[in-house]
């Protein structure tokens, strides 16, 4: 069975891949791109390790076919800091030492930074329902509330 | 936060530096188990038993390997036969035949999920496709899961030769109870007849899973010369490598193991899997063999830790003066023994100061998945009954929950009834800070209560070496063995930045790789940061004695002349002659003419580790329409010895009582009448998410440990070990029902509201 021709765009970079019809986008950036900072942690869309933006919008990557993301733009970790300054997210979990394992961290803060994009002033609420979908089994979610609140602060200037 | 840490005495220990392998995890860098490549790499998947319990009659894989791109199979006959031979572990003992058997079945398969064969293929896709082609006949036995049907006379026998130990006389005929143990102080009888209150009760708590969100992964390559790479996510690599080693006959030395990131342990990652299926299946093929479990398999075929039932009775003055107290506990080991009924006996009365105690406890066999340490490995099972009692006492005799327990707390000096006396513990310390903390004076709301429990962790040091290498530009490169889950890299370059007085961000460590440093027990029993940092702080004076040494003989006085202060080497006095003091920085310039790298070694078995005691504040709100339980405010407060990272202690105390409430409101193993589990998921098996939780606030005491150069105790497992009784004594004043059954999950909290005609 021939593969799919797709291309598209991650980090802003145009890339072409060839994928079987069942391949996930999550296998595809792992295993055709070698972009390894999206997690797998379950497979089934229920833990975020594997989120990553396509148009903005924040997915499971998991749950999306490879040949979908034809003709979008993929934004995953490895796009999040800009050359040597890191995005005010990845500071500040680094700050509040939010990350123990680390390894719903890339997961954890493209859905943060999916959530600053829509709303820059998020209650502490609005935070824990927003990041519901991503688990972290080491922090108790504590020091990611505190890091995403002080990252959303610090971004609008207060 | 309420800050209760001292004002640091220290330059560096005390402080909150940003972790030194942080920015590499949230940039997506670090590699995880399954984040590994190799060239021509094959994917390796494993077939699984889809009975509880059955004979292998016949295994036919002739069928797999004829597909085009299948490399090779692998089954039990794989794996030579092991004597049936207990080996001390850390906090357990290990058992190879066991662990052959688990990791791959011989004769019969004990569990829905227990591997049956494993193939490697050029694919994903074609892996599979084998597996489906592979033909297995079974002979399908009754099953039992619950440890109280699995001692009945008459239940399904998984292991056809076990006799119960423990037992005088030994029985005659082979049963589902591995072992029993006692532990017995003082006169319990006794201590009941001087008693004027005496409760007893009897408490379930469910099979719940570690949860890592990393699932096991690794990745082998085995040579035609007989040696062979590991990349593996694991706790410990070195118990990885002397596991592989074992199972496949294979020589230690020649198996180079390495530790990927890991994503979450919890005890978990302590024992093998994948692992000696992969290396036997590189074997085959002499291609690297790459095998990732699904998350079901990760729930299915990897170790919760035990469900269990725990009977607690215990007697009190009228004054609260315990007088006696009993336990009988009786833990889910899965399909091989070695559940943690020891250390849940051990646990279960060690916060308080006790003279006549009796604890028994039952190791019990069933249909499940070998269980495997989960952070204070039967700690949590044994103080939910015993610290719900103490709550029902205090209710009972109109008593402070805190005041009942000042009377009775275990404190330096007290001999626990396992055995030790304990030297200075900080169970009154944590008792007191949560008597004057803001949480525990707050209002309540309607519908709302709170309760409190403490809990009790025993620690444990052992075998760990540390490198610490002096660079010819002054900067150092710490070399640990001890994988790194939650911040220890910080901690110990920490250490070493204070012993040596320098800029921490001029060490950069490594988690070395078994050829490159000496053995390494694994990371558990809270001994990491205790332990590495014993051996960074001597390998470190190390460093200094020698930079001294080659300062004597730049200058060309004794060695004792020299003296290192202030972060330079110094002539010790005016004798000594005036030389200009010099840096580590400048000895390290001249190292190579002066007699060679410098190069801190320690090897050693770190003594002297010392339990860590912690009291939790619950509040929850329970809601009479639904049953649900919503915690609306918690306090973490534990003894830490002394905190090296403040942040990475806090985020122990608050990732471990997260934990908890996970295991008190919703965790559980859900298993149908056919033996199967029916909730191998995250959307069923429901850990605690974001929306469901307030902050966790934290109060870190410090009773510095002697036996440790800057007073560390282990903190990483006690945390977990109070909740689950915290919540029940908060639930009870939120709903006026007291359970005594794990999780307190809706449905059975409306049902039992509505029978005591509170909902």
């Amino acid at each position: 069975m021939a593969k799919h021709h797709v291309t598209t765009t991650v980090n802003g970079d145009p890339v072409e891949y060839l994928c079987e019809s069942e391949q996930t986008l999550l296998d595809c950036l792992r295993d055709e791109l070698d972009l390894i900072g999206a997690k797998e942690g379950c497979s089934s869309g229920d833990c975020g390790a594997c989120s990553v933006l396509i148009d903005g919008r924040l997915v499971c990557s998991c749950l999306v076919l490879g040949v979908e993301a034809e003709g979008k733009e993929v934004e995953t970790i490895e796009g999040m800091a800009q050359g040597d300054e890191l995005h005010p997210l990845q500071r500040k979990f680094l700050e509040h030492a939010a990350l123990q394992c680390g390894i719903c961290t890339p997961g954890v803060l493209i859905a943060a930074k999916a959530l600053l994009a829509k709303n820059p002033d998020p209650t502490e609420t609005q935070v824990r329902y927003w990041l519901a979908g991503n688990l972290c089994r080491c922090t108790g979610y504590d020091k990611i509330v505190r890091a995403v609140m002080d990252a959303a602060a610090e971004m609008r200037g207060a | 936060m309420q800050e209760r840490v001292k004002k640091p005495q220290f330059d560096v220990v005390g402080t909150r530096p940003v972790r030194p392998d942080g920015v590499d995890k949230v940039t997506g860098r670090a590699k995880y188990g399954a984040d590994l490549k190799m060239a021509g790499q094959l994917v390796g998947k494993v077939l699984r038993s889809p009975h509880a319990h059955a004979r292998i009659k016949s295994i036919d894989v002739s069928k797999a390997l004829a597909l085009p791109g299948v490399k090779a199979v692998v089954t039990a006959e794989d794996f030579p036969g092991q004597p049936s031979e207990f080996i001390p572990a850390g906090e357990g003992v290990v058992n190879y035949r066991d662990m052959t058997s688990n990791v791959m079945a011989r004769a019969k398969v004990l569990y829905e999920g227990h591997a049956v064969a494993a193939v490697a293929a050029l694919n994903e896709k074609t892996a599979l496709a084998a597996l489906d082609a592979i033909k297995v006949e079974y002979e399908v036995l009754p099953h039992v899961i619950d440890e109280m049907e699995a001692i009945k006379p008459g239940a399904p026998i998984l292991h056809e030769d076990m006799i119960t130990t423990g037992v005088t006389p030994a029985p005659t005929k082979a049963s589902n109870i591995a072992k029993r143990v006692e532990f017995v102080l003082g006169d319990a009888a006794k201590g009941f007849g001087e008693a004027d209150l005496i409760v007893e009760r009897e408490f379930k708590t469910k099979a719940v899973h570690q949860g890592y969100i990393e699932p096991h992964a690794c990745l082998a390559s085995a040579s035609e010369d007989g040696s062979a790479e590991l990349w593996v996510t694991t706790q410990g690599h070195w118990v990885v490598r002397a596991y592989c080693a074992k199972l496949l006959g294979w020589e230690i030395g020649k198996i180079r193991v390495t530790s990927s990131e890991i994503g979450g342990g919890f005890g978990g990652k302590t024992v093998v899997y994948l692992e000696p299926l992969a290396l036997a299946l590189s074997k085959k093929t002499r291609r690297p063999v790459k095998m990732v479990m699904s998350r079901e398999e990760v729930f299915k075929a990897s170790g919760p830790t035990s469900g269990g039932t725990v009977k607690v009775k215990m007697g009190v003055k009228k004054d609260g003066r315990i007088t006696a107290a009993e336990a009988e506990i009786t833990l889910q080991a899965g399909a091989f023994q070695g559940s943690p009924v020891q250390p849940a006996c051990m646990c279960a009365f060690a916060n308080y100061d006790l003279e006549n105690v009796k604890v028994v406890g039952y190791d019990v066999v069933s249909n499940r998945p070998k269980v495997a340490a989960y952070r204070a490995p039967g700690g949590p099972i044994s103080t939910y009954g015993v610290e719900s009692v103490v709550d029902e006492i205090a209710e009972k005799l109109g008593m402070c929950p805190i005041e009942l327990r000042l009377k009775n707390a275990a404190k330096e000096g007290t001999r626990a009834a396992y055995g030790p006396k304990f030297g200075p513990v900080g169970l009154i310390e944590c008792l007191e800070a949560a008597k004057e903390s803001d949480h525990w004076k707050a209002p309540l709301g309607p519908n709302q209560g709170r309760g409190l429990a403490a809990g009790f962790w025993f620690n444990i040091g052992g075998e760990t070496t540390v490198s610490l290498q002096l660079n010819e530009d002054g900067t150092l490169t710490l070399m640990a063995g001890t994988p790194d889950i939650g911040g220890l890299r910080a901690s110990l370059c920490m250490m070493a930045a204070e012993e040596l007085k320098m800029d921490v961000s001029k060490i950069r460590p490594i988690i070395a790789d078994t050829s490159s440093l000496g053995y390494n027990f694994l990371t558990g029993g809270s001994r990491s940061t205790f332990s590495s940092g014993m051996a960074t702080v001597e390998a470190a004076r190390s460093i200094v004695k020698q930079a001294c040494g080659r300062a004597a003989k730049l200058w060309d006085i004794p060695e004792e002349a020299v003296t290192f202060e202030d972060g330079m080497i110094r002539p010790a006095g005016e004798n000594a002659g005036k030389h200009k003091p010099m840096s580590l920085s400048d000895i390290a310039k001249v190292a190579g003419k002066t007699g060679g790298a410098i190069v801190g070694y320690a090897a050693i078995s770190a003594q002297g580790a010392a339990p860590s005691f912690g009291v939790h504040i619950a509040d929850t709100e329970v809601d009479p329409g639904t049953g649900k339980v919503t915690v609306t405010r918690y306090t973490a407060i534990q003894d830490a010895g002394k905190a090296i990272h403040p942040s990475y202690v806090e985020g122990q105390y608050q990732g471990g009582a997260v934990q908890g409430i996970g295991w008190a409101l919703n965790e559980e193993y859900i298993y149908g009448a056919d033996g199967k589990l029916q909730n191998a998921g995250f959307l069923d098996y429901r850990v605690p998410v974001a929306s469901d939780l307030p902050m966790i606030d934290t109060i870190i005491i410090e009773v510095p440990n002697p036996r440790h150069p800057y007073g560390v105790r282990g903190i990483g497992e006690t945390p977990i070990v109070p909740p689950m009784a915290a919540i029940g004594a908060s639930v009870r004043r939120a709903s006026g029902v007291r359970f005594f059954e794990l999780p307190m999950s809706p449905p059975k909290v409306l049902k039992a509201m509505k029978a005591a005609g509170k909902a």
